[in-house]
């Protein structure tokens, strides 16, 4: 079968990816308790963290009877990858904004 | 189609060029950046203080999911109503520099506004940190612990 070629760009474009990210950033965790930080079904989860396996942004590692992953940090070093999800951020930001003031009433 | 908000992070300098076309009369884009109640409804954040003058200063604070808070302030360096701000920002609790923000504002017509922000870092390894935070700015999270993992 052939597989999906996942890149990191993918990985960090989606919102989701980027909070499970920063998550294992700070502790390595297991599946379950990763999902447990979403309102997501778990099944929803495992398909965030399978993307993010497969271009290598986390790394499995058996403790145990328990799989926990981990940040593979050598694959957030190229810049060019983190000036998308910066930006948007501030588009969401901004659009945010507009709308805002789209709806405040006319200034006297 | 053309992205509303563009962003311009040279490979090799200590600065970002952030800028963004508004469908909004400039007087309406730039209070959002004056009124507090409105900054924390874009932004996202509480606003401890928002002192919009030459020589004033801002003090805002998020909370994390997991209810932490998170404070960054500033000092504001010029204030010229619908013109520009040129202020400073800081992330407490972190070591990351102090950065210097101008922001330009500018009238296109009637309806339309344009925003330009340029950020200026300490040096071009800090602006290298502060896009590589996963999740693209590093208010919401420790970002002690992601600094000290990016440092690395």
């Amino acid at each position: 079968m052939m597989k999906l070629r996942r890149d990191v760009f993918q990985a960090i474009a989606d919102p989701t990816r980027r909070t499970i990210i920063s998550l294992v950033a700070l502790q390595a965790m297991t599946p379950g308790a990763i999902a447990g930080e979403f309102d997501f079904s778990r099944q929803t989860i495992s398909k965030h963290i399978q993307i993010l396996t497969e271009c290598e942004i986390l790394k499995q590692e058996q403790t145990g009877r328990e799989i926990y992953y981990h940040l593979n940090p050598e694959k957030l070093k190229t810049i060019a990858d983190f000036i998308e999800p910066y930006r948007k951020m501030w588009d969401e930001r901004f659009d945010k904004l507009e709308a805002i003031m789209k709806d405040q009433p006319k200034s006297t | 189609m053309e992205q509303k908000t563009k962003v311009l992070a040279e490979e090799g300098k200590q600065e970002i060029r952030i800028s963004r076309m508004f469908e909004l009369p400039l007087e309406s884009l730039f209070k959002a950046y004056v009124d507090p109640e409105i900054v924390e409804q874009w932004m996202g954040t509480k606003v401890i203080k928002l002192e919009c003058k030459t020589h004033g200063s801002y003090h805002f604070e998020t909370t994390d999911p997991k209810g932490n808070k998170h404070g960054f302030n500033g000092t504001i360096h010029e204030f010229e109503p619908n013109r520009k701000i040129t202020r400073t920002f800081k992330m407490e609790n972190t070591t990351f520099p102090v950065q210097l923000e101008f922001l330009e504002f500018q009238d296109i017509n009637a309806n339309n506004s344009k925003l330009e922000m340029l950020i200026i870092f300490k040096s071009i390894s800090h602006r290298d940190n502060l896009l590589k935070l996963p999740f693209g700015f590093g208010l919401n999270m420790a970002h002690n612990k992601l600094e000290e993992l990016l440092s690395k």
